[in-house]
């Protein structure tokens, strides 16, 4: 029994214990670990697993109803928009965002407008998300959609950009993008379209530079170049016309600039400014606001001042953070 | 304004066939994949591989093919692992058409399983929409199948060489792209016998014109730059 304790520095695991958890980062299918023989399913007890692999045999242990996505109120909303409830307006990202490969890497391209409806919401947001520091993702869709599935939600480690660092804890290896790819395609299907999430994932790991879009259905296609968004189509005219391989750096960042801004003057959904991040072997750029060709145009030069002034008639600040003290009591911990 | 519904599901319009051979099998796809009107992307690989010699060639939804497809590999790895010796084409077509009817209300993915393995050798599985699963010499699939059926009867012979069940291939694939709208782009091709798997590329502008086709142009400026028709002699 020894033999199979492994020794992480105070906390003793077994070495199952340690396939255990790096195998539930891996393949979330608790099917996996429940039934070591896959030819043999367990009898779902709930109608509501989104994936039935059959009812084969039972695997001798009662599997609990497992969460999953409940679609009661996606039906209950869909029922109250026919029956003429007007459903809120999100925060939407109208949006263009392009990815291509050139010579060294990968160049990803956003927009900088968010819309709520017919309102700019956010002029100037952040569409390129990070995932790991050699890969890069930008997002279309609803914003708090795209945000959460690429984020790092505390709350909930679910979301990719976590789960990606964990992985790179657990193997001690730099994330691959196909790993980002799967983990993101996984949790979008398994949201059937609900998750209204439009990606374009790129960078460069020890395979090579890697280009790919990740639709909201859960599909995903490998391109050199792509465009996504409802300015994908005036983008994606620049790209046909002018895209070729083995472009330099210089090059494909006006080729990317060219695209995202023929988004930003034609499609209504999406503006202000070009925000663009390079990916090379070891290395990452990321230029906020690479171009803003959007300025406003009429500054007043005198500022704001407001015509009545406020007195000032007491001025009391109070700490909201204790200064905390460490004293070392007792004896230092054995190992 | 034309709408091109940008919102709506990746789906493959497709063209998809799968063919045998005196010595093994041929699959063939076109390679467009379409979000309502627009081409989301125009150089798709829809013949995707389940082990070293099965291949499956996908149509219908993007997302639920390529779930299916991921699955399948996934457990015929396993299986392979298990087993000590190549996964049969039987198995892997049986793999697919347990979660296929499964899961019959929730996927809408039609798929050709094709491969050579050292019992049967070249075989062909259908398993179309519902999740039945139907060996056959040749099978087709996709929205471009539909013009196809007439031309398979007439043109599908036993014992084909593997250049002649090629060139069927190729040729059915470009007749269906040009009269299905949902199919379009390039050809692809993959061979798969005893000596293993040989991927081929044919692109759109190299194929055969059909009836009342019209010569790719290549840029707009060209057609305006040139001659106009010439007047007819009477």
């Amino acid at each position: 029994m020894d033999l199979l304790k492994v020794n992480w520095g105070r906390r003793k695991h077994s070495l199952f214990y340690y396939l255990f958890l790096a195998s539930k980062q891996l393949f979330p299918l608790d099917l996996y670990l429940f039934s070591p023989n896959p030819f043999r399913f367990d009898q779902p007890s709930s109608s509501s697993r989104l994936f039935d692999f059959g009812r084969m045999s039972q695997a001798g242990v009662d599997v609990p109803a497992k969460g999953g996505f409940s679609f009661d109120l996606c039906k209950r909303n869909d029922m109250l928009i026919q029956k003429g409830l007007k459903a809120p307006s999100f925060l939407k990202t109208g949006t263009t965002i392009v990815g291509l490969i050139f010579k060294d890497g990968v160049i990803l391209g956003a927009d900088t407008r968010a819309t709520e409806g017919p309102i700019v919401a956010d002029k100037n947001c952040e569409k390129i998300h990070y995932m790991a520091p050699n890969i890069y993702c930008c997002g279309a869709g609803t914003a708090a959609d795209t945000e959460a599935v690429t984020g790092i939600f505390l709350s909930n480690i679910d979301m990719v950009s976590s789960q990606l660092r964990l992985h790179r804890y657990q193997t001690g290896r730099d994330s691959r993008v196909i790993t980002a790819l799967t983990l993101l395609k996984k949790h979008l299907f398994s949201y059937q379209g609900h998750v209204s999430a439009a990606l374009v994932l790129g960078g460069v790991d020890i395979t090579g530079p890697h280009l790919h879009t990740i639709y909201p259905h859960g599909s995903t296609d490998t391109l050199p170049f792509a465009t996504m968004g409802s300015g994908s189509l005036a983008a994606m005219s620049v790209f046909e016309a002018k895209y070729k391989e083995g472009l330099t750096r210089d090059e494909g960042i006006k080729l990317v600039a060219e695209a995202i801004c023929s988004g930003i003057f034609n499609d209504l959904g999406s503006g202000s400014n070009v925000d663009i991040c390079v990916i090379t072997k070891g290395h990452k750029e990321y230029l906020r606001n690479y171009m803003e060709p959007n300025p406003r145009t009429y500054v007043s030069s005198k500022g704001y001042s407001f015509t009545k002034k406020t007195e000032v008639l007491r001025t009391k600040i109070t700490p909201l953070m204790e200064r905390v003290e460490i004293t070392e009591v007792g004896e230092a911990m054995e190992e | 304004m034309m709408d091109l519904n940008l919102d709506a599901p990746h789906s493959m319009g497709t063209t998809i066939i799968g063919v045998t051979y005196n010595g093994g099998v041929v699959l063939g796809a076109d390679s467009r994949t379409s979000t309502g009107m627009y081409v989301a992307n125009r150089a798709s690989d829809k013949t995707t591989q389940l082990t070293d010699n099965v291949y499956v060639c996908r149509s219908g939804s993007a997302a639920d093919s390529q779930v299916v497809s991921d699955y399948v590999r996934y457990f015929l790895h396993q299986h392979t692992i298990q087993l000590g010796q190549p996964a049969t084409v039987k198995v892997s077509a049986n793999l697919i058409r347990m979660l296929a009817y499964n899961n019959k209300n929730m996927l809408q993915t039609g798929l050709i399983v094709g491969g050579w393995d050292k019992y049967e050798g070249g075989k062909i599985y259908g398993i179309p929409l519902g999740g039945t699963v139907v060996e056959q010499p040749f099978a087709i699939g996709g929205s471009g199948s539909s013009y196809l059926y007439g031309f398979f009867d007439q043109a599908w012979k036993e014992n084909m060489t593997k250049e002649e069940a090629e060139q069927l291939v190729v040729k059915a694939v470009s007749l269906a792209i040009a009269r299905d709208g949902a199919s379009g782009g390039v050809v692809r091709t993959v061979i798969i016998n005893s000596e293993g798997v040989t991927r081929n590329f044919y692109p759109g502008d190299k194929l055969q014109l059909w009836h009342e086709e019209l010569e790719p142009q290549n840029s707009l400026l060209d057609i305006l730059n040139a001659a106009g028709p010439e007047p007819m002699a009477i």
